[in-house]
């Protein structure tokens, strides 16, 4: 096939972007570890890696400049850079996002919990599924399975405003709990952040093989 | 089988983004779509079931397509595909290849070139072509941009039409201290900037342009792209080019043509060139402009 080193740097480059997805899914789950096990070494180990998570997206950026400046891609190749360099954006703020959960556990300390970890953890565990669906529909092209992110963006949406609600009846039952509520408000919103962004993602895989630019609906039924 | 490609749908990267600017961005030199669809509301040039031959070799089949007033349409395609033939039907040069057969319609302003009664000289007088290699007459800059015009009959200031058309072809300031100069003697960029004020001069509708820059360097190339795009203010351009990012940079349409298996030249995809290299409709479009073949 003609421009063969072209399509090589193209998968290149959609292997980093899924090496990059596997790094921020890790990062996600030992954020959340670090808080259900109150383990402050590990918090600050994800702190740390996030420097690898960053060094990664902008290597990663400039082999998306370089394959503009020097192949000047049309059509589906062009969309795919485009998308690429969105996503590798939305990948490195979802690495924030965990790095966020972890200065919060080390800013916690050995504060009591207020309440059981239930709904966050749930959280955790499908924002990390459509992260892991959104890069799976952009492995495979495939559109439906990206509206599929979308639409499980819903059900983060309603497990954030169940853990905004209970934690707000806790503050205002017991106003010294303000601080910790706090706390976990915030991880709870890293992680409904980390599923927008999956979302996001899903919208650029959609841009990728359709053309298409347009805000995913992912507002409750 | 012919797919032409101007559709309603225009979502694509611009009007997903921006769509209240979208008739701006989508076409700087102001496209006629007064109703905002991708109509071609008032064509200059409307090829009609156009099939050429070589004697035997069947090169174009069946192309139909329009070209908007005062656009730039590009013409891409692999060796072979009938891009350049069916350029020149449009002024009729193919008339001076002997064994060459026409079937079908050339209309420009409404009346079909060639019409029994329509004198092909005629036809290039208002339809001018500028070609791959430059090829400025053997004469001083004035005189090649003179000619055509004294041959024409122009009877008015010779001097003013000269500079005039020196500089819209942006050569006026380069060549204005030495008219008398060979044109001979100009760099290659030059040249072609030459050939094109001579086209110019005699105040054609529509000029056509058979790979204007590929015996260029790069700078030169440049000048010649930006120069297509002023001229367009005034012109309609269709030009054929091989440079799938130069039909990108100057044109308003592009439009793809293949050979298909039996060798024959047909359109295959002719679409706003915005759409047409980001989110091409045909897969044949998307398999060429993005190198998987040809």
């Amino acid at each position: 096939m003609p421009r063969e080193q072209f399509h090589q740097g193209l998968q290149d480059l959609q292997d980093g972007i899924l090496e990059l997805g596997s790094m921020v899914d890790r990062q996600i789950d030992r954020s959340l570890r670090c808080l259900l096990d109150r383990d402050l070494t590990l918090a600050q180990a994800v702190i740390r890696d996030d420097e690898e998570v960053n060094r990664t997206r902008f290597h990663l950026d400039n082999v998306c400049v370089l394959l503009l400046a020097q192949q000047a891609p049309l059509a589906s190749d062009l969309r795919f850079i485009v998308a690429a360099l969105a996503m590798l954006s939305e990948l490195e703020r979802m690495g924030d996002h965990a790095s966020g959960i972890a200065s919060i556990v080390v800013t916690m300390q050995d504060e009591p919990l207020v309440k059981p970890l239930v709904d966050i953890p749930a959280m955790a565990e499908r924002a990390r599924a459509m992260l892991n669906d959104s890069l799976d529909a952009f492995v495979h092209r495939d559109v439906e399975g990206a509206y599929a992110v979308g639409r499980a963006d819903t059900e983060v949406d309603t497990l954030y405003d169940r853990v905004y609600r209970d934690l707000v009846d806790i503050m205002v039952r017991d106003p010294s709990t303000v601080e910790a509520c706090t706390h976990l408000l915030w991880v709870a919103h890293n992680l409904e952040r980390v599923a927008d962004r999956a979302t996001n993602i899903a919208e650029r895989v959609v841009y990728t093989v359709t053309g298409m630019q347009a805000e995913m609906d992912t507002t409750p039924v | 089988m012919v797919r032409v490609s101007d559709t309603s749908a225009t979502d694509g990267v611009l009007g997903g983004l921006m769509p209240d600017l979208r008739p701006s961005i989508s076409s700087p030199r102001g496209v006629d779509r007064p109703d905002g669809r991708d109509e071609i509301v008032d064509p200059v040039i409307e090829v009609d079931h156009l099939d050429l031959w070589y004697g035997r070799k069947h090169a174009v089949g069946d192309v139909s397509l329009s070209f908007a007033r005062k656009q730039v349409t590009a013409l891409i395609g692999p060796s072979g595909c009938g891009k350049s033939t069916l350029l020149r039907c449009i002024n009729r040069m193919n008339d001076l290849i002997p064994g060459v057969r026409v079937q079908g319609a050339i209309r420009v302003d409404g009346a079909n070139i060639y019409d029994r009664s329509i004198d092909p000289v005629e036809v290039r007088r208002t339809i001018g072509m500028v070609f791959q290699k430059p090829n400025p007459f053997p004469k001083s800059i004035y005189e090649n941009v003179a000619f055509g015009a004294r041959i024409n009959g122009y009877r008015g200031n010779m001097d003013e039409l000269v500079e005039r058309a020196l500089r819209q072809a942006a050569l006026w300031d380069e060549v204005k201290g030495d008219l008398k100069k060979s044109g001979l003697a100009l760099s290659g960029g030059q040249q072609q900037r030459l050939c094109i004020a001579r086209t110019i001069a005699v105040n054609p509708d529509i000029v056509l342009m058979d790979e204007p820059t590929s015996a260029l360097d790069p700078i030169a190339s440049q000048r010649i792209e930006d120069l297509i795009r002023e001229l367009a203010e005034e012109f309609t351009i269709v030009i054929v080019t091989h440079n799938l990012q130069q039909a990108a940079r100057v044109s308003d349409r592009t439009a793809f043509m293949l050979a298909s298996e039996d060798g024959v030249g047909r359109l295959v995809e002719y679409g706003r060139t915005d759409e047409f290299f980001t989110n091409p409709k045909d897969d044949r479009t998307e398999a060429y402009i993005t190198g998987r073949f040809g």
